[in-house]
């Protein structure tokens, strides 16, 4: 009786085993055809997964961090390339949304709304939201564009064939083609900075702390603190990209 | 980078301080025009071959032809566009499978060498066994060549070759169906984009590549008869007529849809989508997609289903029809394309587009890349005339 149950169970553990075995590798050989379900899967909690807040209640427009972006990554400074720019908006009394970003703010702001004209003003400094779900590098035809490990959205100019494809799918326009090089440019979140434990420029330069950034896995981390203590928003929550760039203060008519 | 200092004088509202630039120009246009075109002629051929649509049997070669034609040309714009074009081979060897755009180039070789060169291989096969027998000197041997020694014109063989021809159609009907319903797809997935985010874009590029192949194949059907100096099938270039009447009815629906759908449902990008469609796009959607290159077609078509004219007015019009159609279909890709990049992803202006005369992406090369298919085309038909093919057995 006892060496019976033994066998069943014998028998059933092998056939458990079987069928695990045979489902690893049916769905191992399935893995290809995942491509159609892009970026379901979860950041491994026990390293840094980085995310970025920026504080619109802090900002005063200086335009320090777009230049500091310019300087520091050699971004071509005619005034269509930029990984990173302030945006004015002055909502009118009559409902009217104005937005000016002359030169990306890098030379300041002047307001072309008269005062009685005014209902709120306020900026909104812009750079790659390094979404989770990035639009970018699902659509990348070669994987030139790419997620590191700490979940910042890279570009490999070695490989980039410059098809355009991943600057039609940024919902955020943070992307740009470089014009000597011929392909995709973007924020890299100074990787090269971070990784040495530097604070990317944009940040470094911020004179009134409206940017921070951090591992949004450390608890108690600055991220954690501020999601907790701000009612943050995301860009255009409803194409679901996944943005890691949270915003304090997020006006509802900020696109 | 002057052009772009002059865009940046013309930018209407705000734009994303990237946006300045427009980056697919009209080489991109050409893309799905010119690949439209294959699957359209395509789909006219297996009408003939696999739907027994007799009637159709003068044009069915040339349609074939005619697809092949275009199709070693639709690439090129594709890779000349490419910021470094040396490394498009890339997308074949590393594809990163989860974009749209990955497979293009397998879709693209399996159309080519698997549908197309296939079936006009197993359909010229005989012929120039025996054309290489006929011909001297060069000719003779490009024929010997084209034939890949296979020589046989036994009856089971040419047999053979019909039944695997047909087969080849059937699995090529599908194949075109992905082909341009893919390019379609490349477009309509782009969710950052209000414009081309539509579920229907992938059906409604599939229809209008007929609506365009069909067309055509129409025009070139009477342009080779006339330059041959030979009659025109009426009864054919009728039927040819009807299916482009059909399949006309049903792209102007499907297109109707989706913007009764968009105004409808009028989502957060509709009002930019209004400006753009009441401003920028306004000839070019209204005039001549909408008007000329649809209505008056359908309107046209449509009549002669009911009351026909004499042959010689037939004639007239269904040249006038054909053009109008392929130029109709030229501004939908134009709309498509440059419409879609032309309003800011923030909805709240414009920029421009400005096509210039000279470089690989101005006017001259546009025109360059449209006359080219004709060229190669010309080379195919004189290379492999229908006309000429032996209709009876040969005499053993």
């Amino acid at each position: 009786m006892g060496s019976k149950r033994i066998n069943n169970s014998r028998r059933s553990f092998i056939k458990k085993t079987a069928a695990l075995t045979g489902t690893i590798l049916a769905s191992s050989s399935l893995k290809p055809f995942n491509a159609i379900l892009f970026a379901t899967e979860q950041s491994d909690e026990s390293k840094p997964w980085y995310g970025i807040g920026i504080d619109i209640e802090k900002c005063i427009g200086c335009g320090n961090c777009a230049k500091a972006c310019k300087e520091e990554n050699n971004v071509p400074k005619e005034p269509f390339y930029f990984r990173n720019w302030v945006e004015q908006y002055t909502i009118k009394n009559d409902g009217e949304i104005v937005v000016e970003s002359p030169n990306g703010g890098i030379d300041g702001f002047t307001q072309s709304v008269p005062d009685e004209e005014i209902f709120k003003t306020f900026f909104v400094p812009k750079m790659c939201n390094h979404c989770a779900k990035s639009p970018c590098t699902q659509v990348c035809p070669v994987g030139a564009t790419f997620e590191s490990p700490e979940g910042i959205a890279l570009m490999d100019e070695n490989y980039c064939i410059g098809c355009r494809y991943c600057i039609q799918a940024c919902p955020y326009g943070c992307r740009y083609i470089h014009p000597d090089k011929g392909t995709a440019d973007k924020c890299t979140l100074c990787y090269h900075r971070i990784k040495k434990g530097l604070k990317p420029a944009c940040f470094e330069v911020c004179p009134t702390g409206a940017r921070i950034f951090g591992d949004l896995n450390e608890k108690d981390g600055v991220m954690h603190n501020f999601l907790k203590n701000h009612n943050c928003m995301v860009l255009k929550p409803n194409l679901n990209t996944g943005s890691k760039l949270y915003y304090n203060g997020l006006s509802a008519e900020v696109r | 980078m002057e052009h772009l200092y002059e865009m940046l004088s013309k930018v209407d509202g705000y734009i994303y301080s990237n946006e300045i630039e427009l980056h697919w120009g009209i080489l991109i246009v050409l893309y799905p025009y010119i690949t439209g075109l294959v699957a359209g002629a395509f789909i006219l051929a297996s009408l003939e071959r696999v739907f027994k649509v007799k009637v159709l049997r003068p044009t069915y070669q040339l349609a074939l032809l005619t697809a092949l034609a275009f199709l070693i040309v639709a690439v090129m714009p594709l890779v000349s566009h490419l910021g470094k074009p040396f490394r498009f081979y890339e997308i074949m060897i590393t594809p990163h499978f989860s974009s749209a755009m990955a497979i293009f180039g397998f879709v693209y070789l399996w159309y080519l060498m698997v549908v197309l060169l296939l079936e006009i291989w197993f359909d010229y096969r005989r012929d120039m066994v025996l054309w290489s027998k006929e011909k001297k000197g060069f000719k003779s041997r490009l024929y010997k060549i084209l034939t890949l020694g296979v020589n046989d014109l036994s009856p089971k063989t040419v047999a053979w070759d019909d039944k695997l021809g047909y087969f080849i159609t059937v699995i090529g009907i599908p194949s075109a169906f992905l082909l341009h319903g893919y390019v379609g797809f490349i477009f309509g997935s782009v969710k950052a984009n209000p414009w081309w985010s539509t579920v229907l874009m992938p059906v409604i590029f599939l229809f209008s590549a007929m609506v365009s192949g069909i067309a055509l194949v129409m025009f070139l059907y009477m342009a080779v008869s006339w330059i041959r100096k030979v009659k025109i099938d009426m009864p054919c270039l009728d039927e040819v007529g009807k299916y482009l009447f059909y399949v006309l009815v049903l792209d102007f629906t499907l297109e109707s849809l989706d913007q009764i759908h968009r105004i409808y449902e009028a989502e957060e990008s509709f009002e930019i989508l209004d400006l753009l469609v009441n401003g920028k796009l306004n000839y070019t959607l209204f005039i001549f997609q909408g008007l000329l290159g649809t209505l008056i077609p359908l309107i046209t078509l449509g009549i002669f289903r009911i009351y026909k004219p004499k042959p010689k007015i037939r004639k007239a019009f269904y040249l006038i029809i054909s053009l109008l159609i392929l130029m109709g279909i030229f501004f939908m890709r134009w709309n498509v394309v440059i419409g879609g990049q032309l309003f800011s992803k923030s909805f709240l202006g414009f920029t421009s587009f400005k096509l210039g005369l000279i470089g690989s992406e101005g006017f001259l090369m546009t025109i360059f890349w449209l006359v080219l298919p004709f060229l190669i085309l010309a080379f195919i038909l004189w290379l492999l005339p229908p006309w000429k093919k032996h209709e009876e057995e040969p005499a053993s």
